[in-house]
């Protein structure tokens, strides 16, 4: 069966749900993110689901648990990159996603959870690097 | 219900297992499309599929859906029929209460479905089975 990969970035679970979730995959991941929170002393876990074209009640009721069970385990979660498409149908589904903190990206998760990573990631200022020596002859 | 005509063929897809459930996903995904529905409500439907794919699964012991591209002559949408031979719902009012399920579900499947669609016909009968019909047109 397959698996849905947990990275790990410092003390941060990172994981990107890139398939069509079936539902024995999803509850998988709720045990392998138990494990891996309890093997590394993660303190956040990010979901990343850009990918994800639907969150029916199933996938919603997973992410919820995900978010209570890291809770008690001492990590907070943090969904991210839910469309819009998929947030109206959401609400109008019923789903109130309990006890699960979101954000719009993976960069705004990440200092939602105070790591503020923001300055290492930006791109380095172009100006701010002195310039080589002229290699021209004088 | 509209009179809702068949434009192609009328696909019809298992429910056994939960990857047919992400199958029926993917066959909806692509009817929505084909009839133009809006992004939004390509995903409200294809999130109602879901809900009442896994019922029949769950509740139904397993049977299939029909899928279709329809027009009604003005517009264009798609009807998806789940069919099962199951144990059927013996009380459907309540059934279709938020929050009520005798499993161990949120009790959002076929409220929730409701709401997503713009046709929903639910025909029951205990010990025979249940068929849900739903359409949803584009705009």
């Amino acid at each position: 069966m397959d698996r849905v990969p947990v990275l790990t970035l410092g003390d941060i679970l990172l994981v990107s749900i890139q398939i069509d979730l079936e539902d024995q995959l999803a509850v998988r991941l709720q045990e392998d993110l138990a494990d891996r929170i309890v093997a590394t002393g993660a303190h956040g876990v990010i979901i990343d689901i850009t990918a994800l074209d639907i969150v029916d009640s199933f996938i919603g009721r997973m992410l919820s648990t995900i978010a209570a069970i890291s809770k008690v385990l001492d990590a907070e979660t943090v969904v991210v990159g839910m469309r819009p498409a998929v947030a109206i149908t959401l609400v109008e589904l019923g789903l109130s996603l309990q006890g699960v903190r979101t954000a719009l990206n993976v960069e705004l998760g990440l200092r939602l959870l105070g790591r503020n990573r923001a300055d290492r990631l930006e791109p380095v200022d172009a100006d701010a690097i002195e310039p080589l020596e002229p290699t021209a002859a004088t | 219900m509209t009179l809702a005509q068949p434009v192609g063929p009328c696909e019809r897809l298992q429910i056994g297992d939960d990857q047919d459930v992400v199958r029926v996903r993917q066959a909806v995904r692509a009817t929505a499309v084909a009839a133009r529905l809006s992004l939004v409500d390509q995903t409200k439907l294809i999130t109602a599929a879901s809900e009442l794919a896994r019922n029949t699964l769950v509740y139904g012991g397993g049977g299939h859906a029909e899928l279709e591209h329809v027009t009604n002559g003005r517009r264009t949408g798609v009807r998806v029929r789940f069919v099962d031979e199951g144990p059927g719902i013996v009380d459907v009012e309540r059934a279709l209460t938020d929050g009520f399920s005798t499993g161990s579900g949120l009790g959002l499947g076929l409220s929730g479905a409701r709401r997503l669609v713009d046709e929903f016909d639910l025909d029951t009968k205990p010990n025979e089975g249940t068929r849900v019909t739903v359409v949803k047109w584009s705009r």
